[in-house]
């Protein structure tokens, strides 16, 4: 986190109609990051992007990336980044290698350089195999990084990626986010955004947003830290039964079913978990052990909105 | 026949010319049970639910629903289900109202029941008062269990749910994975198909499939417990990105994944745990900061058997 930062987004806004598509957000990238805009379906993530980017303007606010004004000078900031849409434009009659010629074609890069390149990316990606086949019958995973490798076939030194991974499965997801570790290994800065908030975890920092603001941003580590009280985990042959007992207990803000336990978030796990084993014990209801659960971002997310939802309600 | 179990598929085989899309796959879904079934992209999943649905034919085997054999009487096991998918099921330009009469005209739900059924279906929805909002204006959360309630309206004993909640603000989603433990306790039967682990969490009993087979099956719990054929180790070290190709490319470890500045080690039983890590580490002049074992989560179950089922075939 050292040095100028590499995109620095200062207090910008942007409406669509009435609609405040985002207000009053800012944040900053450092060099050699993996930056997450992280937040659900609606929350401001693609149109960020999109402003990042220098395809739409904000109404208000500042964004300088590697130096240069996005806002004044969007052509002359767009050689210093690479963008991937979420809907990347491949061409899907046309093979694997042949996309990659294409993009390596707009962007000027020599025969042997993009041989280099693209063959590296491929390997990365598992896709050596497949360089002749269609872009069109590639599965959504496929895609996915072929499109990446378009990106990056010009070796950017800051790549903005919207929503990379949605719809990709797990196995695929964890290709993926091995390329970006390569990439961020050679010195490049990495803003992606994800609805995932299990994927959060991967980046470096994070911004959290909804509804357009900025709920918070920090790492993964210490935004859990801030979490208020603690999440204690039940693991039960009865969990429904468990849960209408813990969720009458004294100290216990929520309760949710998690599969085969229950999840109670606390307001202090040293003086509650004893308490809620005696009424465990004495409720003659099956239960292991309650153990202390780590919270997850989805968590850190609910305990920070929930005070926002009641508000608009 | 009470005791028969709402869903059961008996040696389901599916071929679509010399590819075998599910092969020999025989499970059951309790009365009031949510399974989830995950696997990749072409495991196999959406197959089976079509299946189930009475819209594709097996090669093999059989399914049942509420004791229907579907291949002879597909039109009475449709009856029996109600489908949601996030994505295709609602009309945006039409108010709540209207998409609830016209999925109820859909569903056939006799006209004397239809008012109480859709009152019930605004209720459980928290739709009161929004009746009659375009859908196109609704928020994710709203519309999610607008289709929800589409979905009940011919009260059916088993659901089947597609991707329900990806991408829905986590408020919302917990709010509807409550509808959903609340349907089961009433006895509707549940099948839940994704690949996110965070939704699979949310089931009684996960089965994973992958290339057609089931390859796991088990409570969330159980689940994680299952043997990934060697230990998991989180690592924070300096230059993660170099540890992950360090140790990526040692003979007896499994897997590698980084998660910001720490890395998931998989490792086999052989290679000899925490102390040869840090041996491989050292040689590589990386310093290591923190080394422990730690659980798996269901991801790290899901991409370790798949992979490994992966390298049996090839």
């Amino acid at each position: 986190m050292n040095g100028a930062p590499a995109i620095d987004v200062r207090n910008i806004g942007k409406r669509f109609g009435t609609h405040a598509a985002i207000s009053g957000l800012s944040f900053s990238v450092y060099p050699n990051e993996i930056f997450g805009l992280v937040g659900p379906d609606g929350a401001g993530k693609t149109t960020t992007m999109r402003m990042l980017a220098g395809v739409m303007r904000p109404d208000a606010g500042a964004i300088v990336i590697d130096g240069v004004d996005v806002v004044s000078f969007p052509d002359m900031a767009k050689a210093r980044f690479s963008y991937m849409p979420q809907r990347f434009g491949l061409y899907e009659d046309l093979t694997v290698d042949e996309n990659i010629r294409f993009y390596a074609d707009l962007f000027g890069i020599a025969r042997k350089t993009r041989e280099e390149r693209a063959a590296r990316l491929l390997a990365a990606s598992g896709m050596l195999r497949f360089r002749d086949r269609l872009a069109g019958v590639l599965s959504g995973g496929m895609k996915q990084k072929l499109g990446l490798t378009c990106a990056l076939i010009h070796a950017p030194r800051i790549v903005l990626l919207d929503e990379p991974t949605t719809g990709v499965d797990p196995v695929s997801r964890r290709d993926f986010w091995r390329i970006l570790y390569d990439l961020r290994e050679d010195g490049v800065t990495i803003v992606i955004s994800t609805a995932y908030l299990d994927e959060a975890e991967r980046c470096h920092r994070l911004a959290l947003l909804y509804d357009g603001r900025l709920l918070e941003c920090d790492t993964p580590a210490a935004l859990k830290r801030h979490m208020p009280g603690a999440i204690l985990s039940i693991v039960s042959k009865t969990p429904r039964a468990i849960r209408d007992m813990v969720g009458r207990c004294a100290g216990v803000r929520d309760t949710m079913l998690v599969g085969d336990s229950v999840h109670a978030v606390v307001d202090d796990a040293d003086r509650r978990l004893p308490e809620i084993e005696r009424a465990l014990s004495a409720s003659g209801l099956d239960f292991e052990p309650p153990t202390r659960a780590e919270p997850t971002i989805e968590d850190l997310f609910v305990t920070l909105q929930e005070p926002r939802k009641e508000a608009a309600e | 026949m009470s005791e028969t179990a709402p869903i059961i598929a008996r040696g389901l085989t599916k071929r679509f010319n010399s590819f075998v899309a599910v092969d020999h796959v025989s499970f059951e879904v309790k009365r009031g049970e949510i399974l989830g079934f995950i696997g990749p992209n072409g495991a196999g999943k959406s197959t089976i639910i079509r299946i189930l649905c009475g819209l594709l034919r097996p090669s093999e085997g059989q399914v049942f629903v509420t004791g229907v054999d579907v291949a002879l009487k597909p039109e009475a096991a449709r009856q029996k289900i109600g489908y949601m998918s996030q994505k295709f099921s609602l009309y945006g330009d039409l108010t709540v109202m209207e998409n609830l009469h016209f999925f109820g005209g859909i569903y056939r739900v006799p006209s004397a029941k239809r008012a109480e059924r859709i009152r019930y279906a605004i209720d459980m929805a928290g739709l009161t008062g929004r009746e009659d909002a375009l859908v196109s204006s609704l928020a994710g959360g709203w519309k999610q269990r607008l289709a929800l309630g589409c979905a009940i309206l011919h009260n059916p004993p088993i659901l089947f749910l597609d991707e329900p909640t990806s991408g829905v603000d986590p408020i919302s989603r917990r709010r509807f994975w409550d509808l959903i433990h609340d349907l089961a306790k009433d006895g509707v039967t549940i099948l839940v198909t994704t690949h996110y682990m965070d939704e699979a969490e949310y089931c009684d009993r996960i089965v994973l499939i992958n290339q057609g087979r089931i390859v796991a099956s088990g409570s969330p719990t159980e689940l994680k417990h299952t043997p990934l054929g060697g230990a998991l180790y989180l690592v924070e070290c300096d230059g993660v990105g170099r540890a992950l190709h360090v140790l990526g490319g040692t003979k007896g470890v499994r897997d590698v994944a980084a998660f910001g500045d720490a890395l998931h080690v998989l490792v086999e039983e052989s290679f000899g745990g925490e102390a040869a890590i840090r041996t491989v580490l050292a040689a590589n002049n990386i310093a290591v900061t923190r080394l422990s074992p730690i659980e798996p989560g269901l991801e790290d179950v899901f991409v370790s058997l798949v992979t490994r089922g992966a390298a049996a075939v090839s």
